[in-house]
C-alpha cells in the first residue's frame, strides 16, 4: 500500500522529469504553442518595424486599422491572401513554389532548441523543460540549420528566370558563406567557455560565471554583424537591393508566395535575437541573481524568467530595425571585404588569444567560477575591444574607393598633377 | 593629355564608418524619441488653409436667396480659360439676373479675376480642397450648386494690404 502510494508520487513529482508518454504528449503541446506564439510574433515585428521606422523618420506609420494600427497585421494578412499569384511565364514551377517554403522552415526550425525560460514544473505530469527540443547537439543544429535557410533565396533567385532575381539568389549564397564561417568561428569562443553545446547548459554555463558578453565582447560583436547579414538585413540587405536589383531575388513573387519571404526575414530576425540572447546574454537567466537558476523550480520562476526573455528578444529585435534604419547599404566588395578581411581574421585571432588565456587559467588551477578567472578574462576582452576598435577606426576598411590607392600612387598623381598645366585646381 | 586629379585626404574623424554609424544611430535614436511630426491626420484633423486659398467657387446670395449677380457679362468676358458660361435675362422689375450660370471647374485654373471684377461681388472663390466627385459633369457647378456651397471665401489680395495686415 505504502509502496504503490510512493509510486505514484514519484510519477506525479513534479521536480522530475515526465514519463515516455507523457513528454511525447508535453512535446506535442509545446510545438504547437511555441508555433502559435512564434507566429504571432514574426506579425507583430513586421508591425513595430513599420511604426517604429515611421517614428524615426517623424511619420506616423501605419496607425489606421484598430486602435493605434495593431489589426494592421491582420489587414495585411487579408489582402496577400486576396491577391492574384502570378506565375511568369518559363520559370521553373516546382522550385518557384517550393522556394518561399524553403526560405521560411529553417528559420522556424532554429526556434526549436533555443531555451526561453527556467523549467516548468507541471503538477501531475512532471517537470517540463522550457524548450522545444532540448536535444545535446543544440548549437550545432542551429547552426546546420540556419544556414539551410539560403537555400530559399537562392532557389527562389534561380527559378525566376529573371536575371535580377538570379543575381539577388547568387549575391545571397556568397554572403550566407562569406558571413556562416565568421559566425561559426566566433561562436567557437562561447563553446571553450561553456565545455558544452547544449544550449541549456550554456545558458546555466552563464549563469552561474557571468554573461558571455562581458567575457568575449567580439565574439559577440562578430556575431551580430554576422547575424545581420545572415538576416539578409540593411546594411547588409544587398540579396534585394531595391535600387540595384529590383527587389533581387523575389522580384518575380507576388501575393501570399512574397509574402513568405518577409515573414522568413523577420523569423530569421527573432531567431537571431534569440541566439545572440541564448550564447551571450544569458538566456533566461535573470543578472545579479541565484535564486532563478537553481531547483525547486516554480511557476513563478518561469514566468519570470520568461518574461525577462522576452524583454530581451524585443530589444534586440528593436535595434535591428533601428540599424535598419540608420545605416546606408554596403557596397559588394565592401560587404565581401569585411566578411573575409575583418571578420574572419579577427575571429580565428580571438580564439586564439581566448583559448590560450583559458589554457593558461586553467593550467594556474583557477576556477572557472572564480573571480581570478573571470577577472582575468575580462581584463583580455576590455584589453581587445579596445584595441580592435581602434583598429577598425584608423583601419578604414568600409571606406571610399580612394582610400584604397595606395599612397606611393597618390604622390606619382600629384607630381604629374603639378607639372601639369591643365591643371586647374592644384594640391589638395 | 594632362591628368588632373585632386586627391582629398579626410581626417579620421570624418573617414572613419565606426564614428559615423554611432553618429548615425544616435541621430535617428534622437527622431525615435523626440519626434517632429509634420503628419497631419486628414479626416480627423484638416490642415488649416490661407485666407487667399483659391479653390472651387461659390455664388453669394442676397437675403431673399437669389444669386447676387447682375449677369453683367464681366466674369466670362475676363476668364482667361473661358470656363464661365453665362446667359442673362431680365425679371418684371426690369433687373437682369442669370438665366445660366455654369462654372467648368475643370478648366479653371483658379486664376480668381472673376472674383476680382466681379461689381457686385457675387462669385467667389472658395477655401476649400475637397472637391471629389464620382462623375465628371458634376464639375460642371451651375447656379443651383454655386449659391447651394456653404465653404468661406478666398480673400483676394489686397494692393493696399500687400501682407493682409
Amino acid at each position: 500500500m505504502t509502496h504503490s502510494m510512493s509510486l505514484l508520487l514519484q510519477v506525479v513529482d513534479p521536480q522530475l522529469p515526465p514519463t515516455d508518454g507523457m513528454f511525447a504528449l508535453v512535446g506535442l503541446i509545446k510545438v504547437a504553442v511555441v508555433f502559435g506564439i512564434y507566429m504571432f510574433c514574426v506579425a507583430y515585428t513586421t508591425f513595430l518595424e513599420r511604426r517604429v521606422a515611421g517614428w524615426i523618420q517623424d511619420r506616423h506609420g501605419p496607425n489606421r486599422v484598430g486602435p493605434q494600427g495593431i489589426f494592421q497585421v491582420l489587414a495585411d494578412g487579408i489582402k496577400n491572401f486576396m491577391k492574384e499569384e502570378t506565375m511568369p511565364g518559363g520559370v521553373n514551377k516546382a522550385l518557384f513554389i517550393l522556394a518561399p517554403a524553403i526560405a521560411f522552415v529553417p528559420a522556424m526550425l532554429t526556434w526549436a532548441v533555443i531555451p526561453f525560460a527556467s523549467p516548468l514544473p507541471v503538477p501531475g505530469v512532471g517537470l517540463v523543460d522550457m524548450v522545444v527540443a532540448d536535444l545535446p547537439v543544440g548549437f550545432l543544429f542551429t547552426l546546420a540549420i540556419s544556414s539551410l535557410g539560403v537555400y530559399g533565396i537562392t532557389i527562389a533567385g534561380w527559378s525566376s528566370n529573371n536575371k535580377y532575381a538570379l543575381l539577388g539568389g547568387l549575391r545571397a549564397s556568397a554572403q550566407m558563406i562569406s558571413y556562416e564561417i565568421g559566425m561559426g568561428m566566433s561562436t567557437v569562443c562561447v563553446l571553450l567557455l561553456a565545455g558544452n553545446v547544449n544550449l541549456n547548459q550554456i545558458v546555466h554555463q552563464q549563469a552561474t560565471q557571468s554573461w558571455n558578453v562581458l567575457l568575449l565582447t567580439m565574439a559577440f560583436f562578430i556575431f551580430a554583424v554576422a547575424g545581420l547579414a545572415e538576416t539578409n538585413r540593411v546594411p547588409f540587405d544587398l540579396p534585394e537591393a531595391e535600387s540595384e536589383l529590383i527587389a533581387g531575388y523575389h522580384a518575380e513573387y507576388s501575393s501570399m508566395r512574397y509574402s513568405m519571404f518577409p515573414i522568413a526575414e523577420y523569423a530569421n530576425i527573432i531567431t537571431s535575437s534569440s541566439l545572440m540572447i541564448t550564447l551571450f546574454f544569458g538566456g533566461w537567466d535573470i543578472p545579479f541573481t541565484q535564486w532563478d537558476n537553481l531547483p525547486p523550480w516554480t511557476i513563478t520562476k518561469t514566468l519570470l524568467t520568461m518574461g525577462l526573455y522576452v524583454a530581451k528578444v524585443i530589444f534586440f529585435v528593436f535595434s535591428f530595425i533601428w540599424l535598419r534604419w540608420t545605416l546606408p547599404r554596403f557596397r559588394y566588395d565592401q560587404l565581401m571585404s569585411i566578411g573575409w578581411k575583418v571578420l574572419l581574421p579577427m575571429a580565428l585571432i580571438y580564439i586564439t588569444v581566448v583559448a590560450s588565456l583559458i589554457l593558461g587559467l586553467d593550467a594556474a588551477g583557477l576556477a572557472r567560477t572564480s573571480i581570478g578567472f573571470r577577472g582575468a578574462m575580462l581584463g583580455m576582452n576590455v584589453l581587445f575591444v579596445v584595441l580592435v576598435f581602434w583598429v577598425l577606426d584608423r583601419g578604414r576598411i568600409v571606406s571610399p574607393a580612394y582610400s584604397r590607392i595606395e599612397r606611393a600612387r597618390i604622390a606619382t598623381l600629384r607630381q604629374v598633377s603639378e607639372r601639369s598645366d591643365l591643371v586647374s585646381e592644384k594640391g589638395a | 593629355m594632362a591628368i588632373t586629379t585632386r586627391v582629398v585626404e579626410r581626417p579620421i574623424e570624418e573617414a572613419s564608418y565606426m564614428r559615423a554609424t554611432f553618429k548615425g544611430l544616435a541621430l535617428t535614436f534622437k527622431h525615435l524619441v523626440d519626434p517632429h511630426k509634420v503628419t497631419v491626420q486628414y479626416p480627423e484633423e484638416k490642415w488649416d488653409i490661407g485666407p487667399r486659398w483659391r479653390g472651387t467657387h461659390r455664388m453669394l446670395t442676397t437675403e431673399d436667396g437669389k444669386a447676387k449677380c447682375v449677369a453683367c457679362g464681366l466674369c466670362p468676358t475676363v476668364c482667361p480659360a473661358n470656363c464661365i458660361k453665362l446667359v442673362p435675362g431680365v425679371d418684371e422689375q426690369g433687373n437682369r439676373y442669370p438665366v445660366v450660370f455654369d462654372i467648368d471647374e475643370f478648366r479653371c485654373i483658379f486664376c480668381g479675376y472673376c472674383q476680382e471684377v466681379c461689381p457686385e461681388e457675387a462669385i467667389h472663390l472658395g477655401r476649400h480642397y475637397e472637391n471629389a466627385e464620382t462623375d465628371r459633369k458634376d464639375f460642371i457647378y451651375d447656379l443651383k450648386r454655386l449659391t447651394a456651397q456653404t465653404h468661406p471665401v478666398c480673400e483676394m489680395w489686397d494692393p493696399a494690404d500687400p501682407r493682409g495686415e
